[in-house]
């Protein structure tokens, strides 16, 4: 079991027909969330703003540099997340099969690392193996 | 797709399935023969051919071999009502029908003629989705005696004539009890295990914290279904700070409390302020103590008073001489080791945990407090020889021995 995070990426076409059909697509997500919860793997969902209106800090440089609008040139920008705590991998992208969206969304599932895992170890950095950690 | 594909579906849908077909066929024995023939059709066709709608060939499948089961038992006749009955049901169910549905099959898993190991099996194969494979990993038994108890259990429950509803108001609270305790069950074989070399099996109590986020959301108006999963998230939620790398268990008040899992924290939190609308029962009030050492920056700043009363009124509620035990090791935080030491030697005198290793462990360690040394470590090797745990044995020896 563990948490995986089943990303809602979308184009600038993926949400406009994302916009467009809100009211419906808003009543089927309630439906979806409410399945998630009586099968006992919900643990959060949210849903971002416009990407336009966000800021991206950046930190190339010595100082961080602050600049309006979306980061870089990304064509799936990231709108939203579900959180859930499910029995496997496979559950998880069943779960993401499911949620309620437009042609041309994306979801990207993720697994949440354990607390006693860092992203090195499970990328298999071979540090671990070196005896050093 | 592959058989964790395949299992994957399975564990989203078996409930519904399984409820639906009961419903039905009116035979819990049968639904389920149904739906394991279903998956194990799933799981030789998938990989050759994936459906489009996955969880609606297993419905349709289930339901195809449970026709097909009843047809081999039904007079001809009677074949004719069958197939009325068939239409019926590939009507899109109605989503408040298919609640009371799973929720029957909760209270049918967890019916008192089964026998509580049965009641455990029922529970995770019907409504958790696991395969008998799973159910024998998690509570170390053959992979036989997990089928045999399933298949017992579904005996007992078409010999006792057990319907599929929802319990009568008059024994709704009690039977709700019964589906709670077996949760609590498996909730309790993942946080303390009762036997194997770990002391921790978070895949286990990850089933219970499930079915009771599945309860919750089918009884909301139950406070103690919020108390036992605000029970659940807040004891696991010490999990990560439970054991050591090397896995021997950690003391509370030794444990590194930043690794506690704050979002299962808060997630009992708030299952608790749901269990508290009408009074906290046994689960509620023991959620309450958890709660109150979860929001605790350190045993110290720990409100032991707070835990006293809470340990008061659970002994009131649901008596028990491991609840006295445990009353006694808040009141030695509070007030000290002496009025403490009153409690443990009255449980003693009455002789109600026979046996137990628990009795001279806090016995000893207050008595130690009170520089009682020579009687402290008696206790103490007592204490190490009634145990069996061998992790737990050689921390009581060693704390033994350093009382010279």
């Amino acid at each position: 079991m563990a948490k995986y995070m089943l990303i809602m990426r979308g184009t600038d076409e993926s949400n406009a027909a994302l916009l467009a059909g809100f009211e419906e697509l808003a009543a089927s997500t309630y439906k979806y969330i409410e399945d998630l919860v009586k099968a006992g793997v919900f643990v959060a969902a949210e849903g971002l703003d416009d990407a336009r209106q966000g800021v991206v800090v950046d930190f190339s440089g010595e100082t961080p540099v602050v600049t309006d609008g979306p980061y870089g040139e990304t064509k799936e920008l990231f709108g939203g997340y579900f959180l859930l705590d499910v029995a496997s991998k496979q559950e998880a992208v069943e779960w993401a099969k499911r949620i309620p969206t437009v042609t041309g969304a994306k979801i990207e599932v993720r697994r949440v690392a354990g607390d006693d895992e860092t992203p090195l170890e499970t990328a298999g950095s071979g540090l671990e193996s070196n005896g050093q950690i | 797709m592959g058989t964790a594909d395949v299992e994957a579906v399975w564990r989203i849908e078996s409930a519904r399935i399984v409820a639906a077909l009961t419903r039905f066929t009116g035979d819990f024995g049968l639904a389920e023969d149904a739906a394991q023939e279903a998956v194990a059709e799933a799981l030789v066709s998938w990989p050759l051919a994936a459906p489009a709608n996955p969880a609606g060939w297993l419905m349709a499948t289930a339901r195809r071999r449970a026709i097909d089961a009843i047809r081999r038992r039904t007079a001809l006749q009677d074949r004719y009502a069958l197939l009325a009955a068939d239409a019926a049901v590939d009507e899109e169910p109605d989503p408040d029908r298919i609640d009371d549905d799973i929720l029957a099959l909760m209270f049918i898993s967890c019916h008192p003629v089964l026998s509580p190991e049965a009641r455990v099996a029922l529970t995770l194969r019907v409504v958790g989705g696991l395969s008998s494979e799973e159910i024998a990993r998690a509570f170390l038994v053959p992979v036989p005696t997990v089928q045999a108890r399933i298949t017992r259990g579904k005996k007992t429950i078409a010999a006792a004539g057990v319907p599929f509803e929802l319990p009568p108001a008059a024994e709704r609270r009690e039977r709700l009890g019964g589906v709670l305790s077996v949760i609590y069950v498996i909730f309790s074989e993942g946080s303390t295990a009762t036997s194997g070399d770990r002391l921790l099996r978070p895949e286990v109590a990850y089933e219970a914290i499930r079915l009771a986020r599945t309860l919750a959301a089918l009884q909301p108006a139950e406070p103690e279904v919020h108390g036992l999963l605000a029970l659940c998230e807040l004891t696991a939620a010490r999990f990560p700070a439970r054991t050591a790398a090397d896995g021997s268990p950690v003391l509370l008040e030794d444990q590194d409390r930043r690794r506690w899992d704050f979002s299962a924290i808060r997630r009992g939190l708030a299952a608790l302020a749901k269990a508290s609308t009408r009074g906290l029962g046994p689960y509620g009030l023991q959620a309450a103590i958890a709660a109150t050492h979860a929001s605790a920056l350190s045993v110290e700043a720990t409100d032991w008073d707070r835990i006293v009363v809470l340990y008061e009124a659970l002994g009131r509620v649901a008596p028990s001489p491991v609840v006295e035990l445990n009353r006694a090791v808040a009141v030695a935080m509070a007030s000290g080791p002496a009025q403490a030491l009153a409690i443990v030697d009255e449980l003693i005198a009455s002789d109600r945990l026979p046996g137990s290793h628990l009795v001279p462990t806090v016995r000893g360690e207050l008595l130690a407090r009170l520089g009682r040394r020579p009687e402290a470590r008696a206790e103490l090797e007592l204490a190490a020889r009634l145990c069996a745990n061998q992790r737990e044995r050689s921390v009581l020896l060693r704390k033994a021995a350093t009382l010279g």
